[in-house]
């Protein structure tokens, strides 16, 4: 087994997640795009650490994935406090930064 | 074929068709539960790899804690049905499904050329390197620094949390 399938398939699963933060507007979809495109960079870190033989790329996953459960839980925390004060998710009604 | 190719086909075939129905589906409850089959097809690709420690924590913190934090955030919420990813075809989507080609291509060429310098294959020898003994060790003796930082991430995130979700500040 080569390391080339590992590589394609977090790429597609990066741009999917790229995908769909860019064109949903639902903002707990582009956050749970978010956490796949996370993932799938986790991918390839472990495809790199088993294929290289070093553990460091297994580290760093550990690390990312720590990461990615404080930011779900502050990303959480913020979009409830949003549906708070404007009553939605949606994107394209929460403006008030906009030029 | 091997067993690790036809393992890996298998998974891939159901991490991306479950990723692409998380980004399509209209009901957010829907979504998640499609970004946790993802989850667990990646879990089983981290141990065609021999990365045991990283499987399991996959599943356990990933599938399990973070989300159930979303779907229970999704239930609080109480959303209604949303719009759909091709409900509206406006400018703004076509423009983002073709910077997001233009993008796999880019990730496809770079892949290519560093598969061109990367050193011989030592997947063989990578059987022991995932496992819990050999993680542990590396984790409280090289990266001794980077895991006690983590503690005090965590507590920010905590705090943070805590206080974004609060209805009143006093």
């Amino acid at each position: 087994m080569d390391i080339q399938p590992y590589l394609l398939l977090s790429a597609i699963t990066f741009v999917i997640g790229v995908v769909g933060v860019l064109a949903r507007r639902n903002a707990i979809i582009v956050f749970m795009s978010i956490e796949l495109m996370l993932n799938s960079v986790n991918l390839s870190l472990v495809a790199f650490s088993a294929f290289l033989g070093d553990v460091t790329g297994q580290m760093l996953v550990f690390f990312v994935m720590t990461v990615a459960a404080a930011e779900a839980a502050v990303g959480l925390a913020i979009i409830i406090a949003l549906f708070r004060n404007k009553q939605t998710v949606n994107l394209e009604d929460i403006n008030i930064l906009k030029w | 074929m091997t067993l690790q190719s036809f393992l890996f086909y298998f998974l891939a075939i159901i991490s991306v068709g479950s990723a692409l129905m998380m980004v399509t589906r209209r009901n957010p409850v829907i979504a998640a539960l499609y970004l946790i089959l993802n989850f667990f097809a990646l879990g089983g690709l981290y141990l065609t790899l021999n990365a045991q420690f990283i499987a399991f924590i996959q599943v356990l913190v990933y599938a399990g804690a973070i989300m159930v934090l979303f779907l229970f955030v999704i239930m609080l919420l109480n959303l209604g049905d949303v719009q759909l990813l091709g409900d509206k075809i406006s400018y703004k989507k076509i423009i983002a499904v073709g910077l997001s080609f233009g993008l796999l291509m880019e990730l496809i060429y770079i892949f290519g050329y560093a598969r061109a310098n990367l050193p011989a294959s030592r997947f063989d020898k990578s059987v022991d390197l995932g496992t819990v003994e050999n993680i542990g060790k590396e984790l409280f003796t090289t990266f001794l620094f980077p895991f006690e930082v983590t503690s005090i991430l965590l507590l920010a995130a905590i705090v943070g949390a805590v206080i974004l979700a609060k209805r009143k500040l006093e």
